[in-house]
């Protein structure tokens, strides 16, 4: 079966090629048969590469352990999730999965782009057959995941048990789909480039393809963060890790991107600049796989150990987007500039938020990057963590937000700063508000918290004005709002939400850091400890047995004022596999605050053994990760909004 | 059977204890709370990107033995980091210092934002002329005007 994987491998690479070369030469001749060719040839690779995705996720379900790949990351006990999500547990597979989402994208722009015009169109499927040509190529000739053994093992090597996981199993087909979407807007953007005309039509055209790759993006980041929240036993969510940053940096100039495309759409203006954002939506995602997959980030040193793939994907890299940025500084400057606007208006408003999500982007590339410069250039090591991005992407975060609100509300062209403030207001004094209340209450004095607190009830709050604002609720008639309500269009539906979701991220990033409660002892059954306002005792520890791991959980009861409240049971689990030991925590949900319980080692005292027991109170810390999901509910709301499907009316002809 | 010899092995390895652990812990709640501020910049120099608040590994445990230590001895926060540069170098901060070498790294977000802010005054200032009327239009837009009436 394996064989049949990598011819159909092989034939997914020569049908890219073939892909490029028919709907490069369909642009060239302006031939409709060529066309249809290039697309049938984009439809044939993404099947041949799905035939090869299905063999090896084959190999995996069936635990064929002479595929090396297989036996190096997977294990007959473990169960069938995580044998599925094997396929794309090692470097190979997830090359596997990029490729597979890559053709899929492919013969999706074949299928759905039917409004293009067709020279643009053939352009950019020719571009994407490029794209699949070179990644193909890469997978088939120096990460191929269908190397056989001579020697087949009788037990595979297991995949980490950290890994194995529900949210981490689905982790990467969300990520990926969201990394390798912007491969799209990277293709329009070049055959824009190319046809040398970028207008409202081209940016209508980019819009549902960055907002489909940005929600799923969006639900992607969300569940590694979720993952690393319950699973890394101590109930962190973000750790500005360079892993972690590798995928947030497509993330931020995706968001822009949506922003701009809005402005190009709405307005014709900054064509050149957003479709610099579509080029550089896909670089970062190339240079996330490449940071991840590299190992360059570990350190430099680990990268000169096996450099053969890390300088391939650089050079795939560099080429693509050197290529891409080129044509960029070669066309750009014959874009047109578009519509004209005020300082106090919805494209400066959009502008600035483009200026600081792109100051954002930097921020992140240099803490991710800057260590490793500094290390090659001088040879002196350096780190950057959580307290540089505190200083440097949280204030422009906070100018962000306390942006936001005003953009939806103001016109477009000329804006009226007087009206706006007048709209907004209450939101303003509910923010200010709530943010004093918080600093004057607490003590000691907690500044951060307070204006954290400011800022999401303000995005919240300015999110619902601007529906009020929509609807004119409480100056129209209640039934004539409810009409304005309903018939809202949902790309408006959807950017609501989408703001809406970063303030509710904001109220719970700022609860949960500020507000946590830690406690942890040594307790004997029957011992107890306090954490926030919760009693809980040790009631039991006993051992479990997995499917394929042994484990330890303990009971504990906790209680607040005397009531019972929740039984958590936190596990200490052993997996056979690899000797590796990891920590099932039990979360207990308070509303939207979770009581987060840990079981530590057991240790010996002069009175028989004790368990270490640590202990968390996250207040809102469900909000975290509510907000994100609300946000690419947004997105996905807005993707069904019908003005996105049908496009944009033709211009009539200009009579001579 | 199994279960009751891999959890002898469980009980064997050291984890799962991080700052928290009570056996670790400063009389003073004071001093232990000032020492769990400054693990939070201290990197845990052979995890990968993790503070020795939060790392389990046996050189996290030292490094926390040592700044709790110093803090009991009355060093100020300068100090103890001092002293854990002059051993491990700037790699054990996670908060890089801001010094020359640095100067990118701290000041090149902040020029994005001067740099975008400028093009955008450069372009609300060229354009603005565009949107009145030019001297000519307004002639034409007052002869116009004129036809109309008569």
């Amino acid at each position: 079966m394996a064989e049949f994987g990598a011819f159909a491998l092989i034939l997914g690479l020569a049908l890219s090629i073939a892909q490029l070369g028919l709907s490069a030469g369909a642009r060239v001749r302006r031939s409709t048969v060529l066309a249809a060719a290039g697309e049938g040839a984009a439809f044939a690779a993404f099947l041949a590469t799905a035939v090869a995705f299905g063999l090896l996720m084959h190999a995996f379900v069936v635990s064929d352990f002479s595929v090396a790949n297989v036996a190096a990351n997977s294990h007959t006990e473990k169960p069938l999730l995580y044998k599925v999500a094997g396929t794309w547990g090692s470097h190979e597979g997830s090359m596997l999965l990029w490729d597979f989402a890559l053709t899929a994208y492919g013969a999706a722009m074949a299928l759905f782009g039917r409004n293009l015009p067709r020279g643009l169109k053939a352009t950019a499927v020719a571009v994407q057959g490029g794209l699949g040509s070179v990644f193909l190529a890469y997978t088939v000739f120096a990460s191929n995941p269908f190397v056989r053994l001579v020697n087949p093992p009788v037990e595979g090597r297991s995949l980490n048990p950290l890994l194995q996981d529900p949210a981490l199993a689905v982790h990467p087909p969300f990520l990926y789909s969201g990394y390798v979407g912007m491969s799209v807007v990277f293709s329009l953007a070049v055959a824009a480039l190319i046809e040398g005309r970028v207008d409202a039509a081209w940016a209508r055209w980019v819009r549902p393809w960055a907002l489909a790759a940005w929600s799923l993006l969006t639900i992607g980041i969300t569940l590694g963060s979720f993952w690393a929240y319950y699973e890394l036993g101590w109930g962190g969510w973000w750790f500005w890790d360079p892993v972690e940053n590798a995928s947030f940096m497509p993330w931020l100039v995706a968001t822009a991107l949506l922003h701009s495309a809005v402005v190009t759409e709405k307005r014709g203006a900054l064509p050149g600049w957003t479709v610099f954002l579509g080029l550089a939506a896909f670089t970062f995602s190339m240079l996330g796989a490449f940071l991840v997959r590299s190992g360059v980030l570990t350190s430099v040193h680990a990268f000169a150990v096996d450099p053969k793939r890390g300088v391939l994907l650089l050079i795939i890299l560099g080429v693509t987007a050197g290529l891409g940025f080129a044509l960029f500084a070669w066309r750009a400057p014959g874009l047109s500039q578009g519509g004209v606007f005020a300082p106090v208006s919805r494209e400066s408003a959009l502008v600035l938020n483009n200026i600081l999500l792109a100051a954002a982007t930097a921020t992140v590339l240099l803490g991710t990057l800057y260590p490793l410069i500094r290390e090659a250039m001088t040879g002196e090591a350096i780190s950057v963590g959580p307290p540089y991005f505190n200083l440097t992407f949280m204030p422009l975060m906070a100018a962000l937000a306390l942006l936001l609100p005003t953009g939806p509300l103001l016109a477009w062209k000329r804006g009226d700063a007087l009206g706006v403030s007048q709209r907004l207001w209450i939101a303003a004094l509910v923010a200010l508000a709530a943010g004093l209340a918080v600093y004057a209450m607490e003590d000691p004095r907690k500044a951060f918290g307070a204006l954290g607190l400011a800022l999401g009830a303000w995005l919240i709050a300015g999110a619902i004005a601007e529906l009020v604002e929509r609807t004119r609720a409480f100056r129209a008639p209640a039934l004539e709002s409810w009409r304005r309500l309903v018939s809202l269009p949902r790309g408006a539906w959807g950017m609501t939400l989408a703001h809406l979701g970063l303030g509710v991220f904001v109220l719970g990033a700022t609860f949960e850091t500020t507000w946590r409660a830690e406690a942890a002892e040594t307790l004997p059954i029957g011992g107890a400890l306090n954490v926030g306002a919760y009693h809980l005792v040790l009631k039991d520890v006993g051992p479990i047995e997995g499917k394929n791991y042994d484990a330890e959980r303990a009971i504990v009861a906790a209680t607040r004022d005397g009531h019972p409240v929740c039984v958590g049971e936190p596990e200490r689990r052993l997996y056979l596999a690899g000797g590796q030991t990891t920590s099932e925590v039990a979360i207990c949900n308070r509303g939207f605050s979770h009581l987060y319980i840990v079981l530590g080692e057991r240790r010996d005292s002069a009175s028989g053994p004790v368990w270490l027991i640590r202990a968390y109170w996250n207040p809102l810390a469900s909000l975290i990760f509510l907000g994100p999901v609300i946000m690419a509910l947004g997105g996905a709301i807005s993707l069904s909004d019908r003005r996105l499907r049908i496009g944009v009316p033709r211009r009539r002809e200009q009579p001579a | 059977m199994r279960v009751r010899a891999s959890l002898a092995a469980l009980a064997g390895v050291l984890c799962i204890a991080a700052a928290s652990d009570p056996s670790e812990r400063l009389p003073n709640p004071a001093q232990e709370a000032r020492a769990r501020t400054i693990f939070k910049d201290v990197r845990c120099l052979v995890c990968q990107n993790e503070s020795i608040d939060d790392s389990q590994a046996e050189l996290a445990h030292d490094l926390r033995q040592i700044v709790r230590q110093q803090v009991k001895a009355g060093k100020s926060d300068v100090e103890i980091k001092q002293f854990l540069t002059d051993r491990y170098g700037q790699f054990v901060l996670l908060r890089p210092s801001f010094d020359a070498g640095n100067l990118a790294l701290w000041a090149g977000p902040f020029l994005v934002v001067g740099l975008g802010v400028v093009l955008l005054l450069g372009r609300l200032r060229n354009r603005q002329p565009e949107d009145e009327l030019s001297e000519a239009e307004r002639a034409r837009l007052q002869r116009l005007s004129q036809d109309g009436r008569t």
